[in-house]
């Protein structure tokens, strides 16, 4: 069965190259620029993993990391964490929050499959 | 006890300075030689007595043998040796060193005081350029874009077959990410450039209150609630380092309640959803000047804009000399952090034609041509006399054209933030080249 990845990312460009890759290396991927319509996605029908990233309109990263763990349902998901802030307090606080990896922008193609084929062997 | 061991080897010092032998200084005060030699050497305590006798033959205030600041400087003189990659074997001496050259440990202990207290300005300077909005916002943005060429890009060249369509879109998508990362470079290199040469740098008071409104979301719910203590508002606040800025600040929350105070939120809310983006609406209904309404409007909670279905507006505020005293930035309209903003924006307009409420669709000049709906509005401020000149104050609110709902507000005038980045070389308005085309 085909496996299902959300990206939650609010630059288009960026969620068109990742939503691009992806497919073609054989996941069903759903993208959306909108955090809060992503956790009532996320709790209906959760994906195989969630690519997320950090700095989104109205809702950050981290509030969604947080609701995924703290949910029986995607307490397991792994979450790539995408962030154009390179700082070492958010890397730490995703870590605190559960995240599964944590990645900076710019990041090369290859990176990000690699993570995502690793992280959805586990 | 520290007191009686740097006193006997400060003895001992001044006892060589002078050149006395130990016997010598032993018999003027009455001592035994071999008395003297364990209170040299530290191991006996000095009586009050025998203190100012050893003062008096030795010619210098017992004071001076007894300094209260021994601890500070062997506090210091330790620190400094404790942060320095010297052999440090000498440590375990620092209180003969400091006994016996007061002056020198004095020099090396306020040396290291400054030294730390230099390290405690770069830490916040270095602390306040990490959490700038503005540099915050320029690296956001131009990270964002590489990103997206260097990702899409890819794709374009180790992909096997793409589609014609998909092949047209990442197209598309470098060239419109290009872009965006040349206007945040220069956005990015005018900022830094400006932030070394201009002696306010980091520091003006306008931007720690700017800072501290940003992180706040411009909004202060205390003051909707009726709160107007502005002292208690602004203490503890970490972007307010300054005197000037937290006066600054008690001024702007002044400001923030008498506005609210004309406009209360609930009555504001239920206005906006009827009326949504007319000021004028607003000013008529409420009764009050224009330019409270544009005020208003840019620091209402966003939840309050959401409800009313506006965007987050932005806001600039300039004295009659044309110097901004006030910037809430809009994503895509660019304010520059210091200098005068674009002459066509209606903000200089608006000085020209005071008391006359204006609208104007921007667009911004380049490529990306975004496009705003902005109110402008000049009063004086203050009392108006005959022998006294007019001090105005104009206001100009911006909002995202398409989400405020201006269609039909005329023709768009295209700007820029500032003549340095702005990509419309042939303007009339133009004050100064652009480094836009430096080399072109």
């Amino acid at each position: 069965m085909q496996k299902r990845v959300l990206v939650i990312e609010d630059e288009p460009n960026i969620s068109e190259a990742l939503s691009f890759i992806l497919s073609r290396n054989g996941w069903r991927v759903d993208v959306t620029a909108d955090g809060k319509a992503a956790l009532g996605r996320l709790y209906a029908d959760p994906p195989d993993l969630l690519i997320l990233d950090l700095m989104l309109p109205g809702v950050s990263g981290f509030d969604i990391l947080r609701s995924v763990r703290a949910c029986d349902d995607t307490r397991a998901l792994p979450v790539l964490m995408l962030t154009a802030k390179g700082q070492a307090a958010d890397r730490i606080e995703a870590e605190r929050l559960g995240v599964t990896r944590f990645m900076t922008k710019p990041f090369a193609n290859a990176e990000v499959l690699a993570a995502v084929h690793e992280m959805a062997r586990t | 006890m520290p007191r009686p061991a740097l006193t006997g080897t400060r003895i001992r010092a001044r006892r060589n300075l002078r050149g006395l032998r130990q016997a010598e200084l032993a018999r003027e005060v009455g001592v035994s030689p071999s008395f003297l030699n364990l209170i040299e050497h530290n191991r006996r305590k000095v009586s009050p007595q025998l203190l100012d006798a050893l003062a008096t033959a030795l010619g210098v205030s017992a004071d001076a043998l007894i300094e209260d600041t021994d601890a500070r400087l062997i506090e210091g003189a330790r620190a400094a040796a404790q942060r320095s990659e010297a052999d440090l074997t000498e440590l375990e001496r620092i209180d003969e060193f400091t006994g016996r050259f007061p002056g020198w440990a004095k020099v090396l202990a306020e040396t290291q005081a400054r030294v730390e207290r230099l390290e405690r300005v770069v830490e916040q300077l270095s602390d306040r350029m990490t959490h700038d909005p503005y540099l915050g916002e320029a690296l956001h943005e131009i990270i964002s874009a590489v990103t997206s060429v260097q990702s899409t890009a890819s794709i374009l060249i180790d992909a096997d077959e793409i589609d014609p369509d998909w092949q047209a879109r990442f197209h598309r998508n470098i060239v419109q990410d290009s872009a965006r990362l040349a206007e945040g470079a220069v956005a990015l290199v005018n900022y830094l450039d400006t932030a070394q040469s201009d002696e306010a740098g980091l520091a003006a008071p306008q931007e720690e209150v700017e800072a501290w409104l940003a992180r706040l979301g411009f909004h202060l719910p205390e003051i909707e609630s009726g709160m107007t203590d502005a002292e208690a508002l602004v203490r503890g606040q970490v972007e307010l380092s300054s005197d000037a800025s937290r006066a600054l600040a008690r001024q702007w929350i002044a400001r923030f309640a008498a506005d609210a105070e004309a406009l209360p939120l609930d009555e504001m809310a239920a206005a906006l959803t009827e009326t949504g983006l007319a000021p004028e609406a607003l000013a008529q209904r409420f009764g009050v000047p224009f330019d409270l309404v544009l005020r208003r409007l840019a620091l209402l909670p966003e939840a309050t804009l959401q409800g009313a279905g506006l965007p987050p507006l932005g806001l600039v505020i300039c004295d009659s000399s044309g110097t901004m005293v006030f910037r809430r930035a809009l994503e895509g309209f660019r304010l520059p952090r210091f200098g005068g903003g674009c002459p066509l924006w209606p903000l200089y307009q608006a000085l020209q034609r005071p008391l006359v409420p204006l609208r104007q669709v921007l667009v911004t000049a380049g490529r990306l041509g975004r496009r705003y709906l902005t109110y402008a509005f000049a009063a004086p401020l203050g009392e108006v006399g005959y022998d006294a000149p007019v001090v105005l104050r104009a206001s100009m609110l911006v909002a995202p054209l398409a989400a405020a709902g201006g269609d039909g507000a005329g023709a768009p005038v295209p700007v820029g933030a500032s003549c340095r980045t702005c990509a419309q070389l042939d303007c009339t308005a133009r004050r100064e080249p652009s480094i836009l085309v430096t080399g072109g």
